[in-house]
């Protein structure tokens, strides 16, 4: 295709987003309300995501040594711990560490088992991925030295059950409202197309060949979604930004974190602009397909 | 120029609108094509620009074999044929120039062509003065006359016109007749199916009747006639 003939394609869809402004606005308020939901959702969805993340990553393995073993002995524990496939992090605290926690935490009567401390040394470790959790503690709880291992049996697997669902849930609904979005703004582009189908039955008589009758309305697909995607843009981009900084000094020492502002935003506003763009496309594209049989 | 071999179209919902037509149009000829509604007259006329496809036979214009066309090849089979219909079919948000000018456009002709041969076609049909006016400001017959320059703009060596002066009163019909006959005398085929029987016996020319889907009469210089 001449270069010429693509400068015409431009000017021509964009001369039409003009003629047909009523079609136009029509077009973009539906690419407007299904992305700002969308894009609400993602961004809710992508903090409880973070969020159970976050939970996941807390989970740790406590192993606590044979207290009759000696400190050559913990050490040989501590490197066998290491090197178990899947672990990524082994902290070591000392039986006397492992007691301060105690009397911290149920106060000084436990003071006098100073004098003789009947706890183990404690390492504390962390899967790469924490599924895998129940199984390292199984495995590390066969090794010589290993007196005992706790991990919160049980419960972990419950949380990891619970937040498995949430994700799966939020990502169907998000695919439930991509999915109407795309519906509704190719149905709104479709009527639009149908306004003109005496144009195209024109263009066809007089020998357009088919993809010179489409380009201009793909490209009008385009602008639709941009133009769609711009409010529901500022307004996330705008309201998460105020969000955090409200919000994100508030909660500096919870599980609960926001997700930096920075890449967040524009990687939600690419993702809106992407979906804007491609579900205008496509739209133009289905629609016009049915015209061009002339 | 135009050949038909036993041509057979029978639409999806079992009415045939051709029965076996054979017929041959030579370069430069001027055609009317006559008969009853719901003859075939326009499945005949349309058959030939290829918006609808025989079921049966062959049909050559230029040498091409429209039966065997390949959907994507249908493009520059069109653009070797202008059309002109009775309701005109021009854009209505685009002015006559425009209008005119949107043939060339769609197959790619640079923007000085378009501008000498727009400027022509509107000269020949007399409408030079209201380049600038959107088809709603004009008469039907100046309307027609957008849609004939549309026509043969690329230069077609056909033009196919399917009751062209369906809508237009005696006066304006003739008009457009005269524009026709021009067209014709610049070299260029036509074929017209038409119901005005004082067009056809005063501009005395070659009719071909069509009834029941099958060419019942073929004469030049004919007059309108048919027996139903």
């Amino acid at each position: 295709m001449k270069a010429r003939t693509m400068g015409r394609h431009v000017r021509e869809s964009l001369k039409s987003l003009g003629r047909n402004s009523w079609m136009t606005f029509a077009s973009v308020s539906a690419v407007t309300v299904t992305l700002l939901l969308v894009g609400v959702f993602i961004v809710i969805m992508m903090n409880l995501n973070q969020l159970a993340d976050n939970l996941e990553n807390d989970v740790e393995i406590k192993v606590i040594a044979d207290p009759a073993a000696d400190e050559t002995a913990v050490k040989e524990l501590e490197k066998q711990v290491r090197s178990t496939a899947g672990v990524q992090e082994v902290v070591y605290s000392s039986r006397d560490e492992e007691l301060d926690k105690m009397i911290q935490s149920f106060g000084d009567e436990l003071s006098l088992y100073k004098q003789s401390n009947p706890l183990g040394d404690a390492l504390y470790v962390k899967a790469k991925d924490p599924h895998e959790t129940a199984a390292i503690a199984k495995k590390i709880d066969t090794y010589d030295y290993t007196s005992q291992v706790v991990y919160g049996e049980g419960k972990v697997e419950k949380l990891f059950k619970v937040l498995n669902m949430s994700r799966n849930i939020g990502m169907v609904l998000i695919l439930a409202l991509l999915f109407t979005a795309m519906f509704l703004i190719s149905n709104t582009i479709r009527l639009t197309i149908v306004a003109r189908g005496r144009e195209i039955e024109i263009m066809k008589l007089v020998g357009a060949t088919n993809s010179f009758v489409r380009i201009p309305f793909v490209l009008e697909g385009i602008w639709l979604g941009v133009l769609g995607a711009i409010i529901p843009m500022a307004v996330i981009s705008f309201s998460y930004y105020e969000l955090y900084a409200q919000w994100e000094p508030k909660l500096q020492n919870e599980l609960f974190q926001l997700l930096n502002a920075m890449p967040f935003i524009l990687q939600v506003n690419g993702l809106l602009l992407f979906m804007g763009v491609f579900i205008g496309m496509w739209g133009s594209f289905m629609s016009v397909r049915k015209f061009l049989k002339v | 120029m135009i050949v038909m071999k036993d041509v057979y179209k029978k639409y999806p919902n079992g009415v045939v609108a051709a029965n076996g037509i054979n017929v041959e149009i030579n370069r430069g000829e001027f055609v009317y094509v006559v008969g009853p509604s719901g003859a075939g007259k326009s499945t005949f006329i349309k058959m030939m620009y290829r918006e609808e496809s025989p079921t049966k036979g062959d049909i050559l214009i230029n040498g091409i074999n429209l039966a065997t066309l390949r959907n994507k090849r249908v493009p520059l089979l069109r653009r070797q044929i202008g059309v002109v219909f009775q309701d005109f079919k021009l854009l209505p948000k685009l002015n006559v120039y425009e209008n005119v000018a949107f043939a060339l456009e769609v197959i790619e002709e640079s923007p000085k062509v378009i501008r000498k041969r727009v400027n022509e076609v509107l000269a020949l049909v007399g409408l030079t003065q209201k380049a600038r006016m959107f088809p709603n400001e004009l008469s039907g017959g100046e309307q027609q006359r957008v849609s004939i320059a549309r026509s043969i703009v690329n230069v077609p060596k056909v033009v196919i016109a399917d009751e062209p002066t369906g809508n237009l009163d005696p006066d304006t019909s003739w008009e457009i007749m005269k524009i026709f006959e021009q067209i014709n005398a610049l070299g260029t085929t036509i074929v017209m199916a038409t119901h005005n029987k004082e067009i056809v016996n005063t501009m005395r020319h070659r009719v071909i009747v069509v009834e029941g889907g099958m060419i019942t009469r073929d004469e030049d210089e004919g007059v309108y006639g048919y027996e139903s």
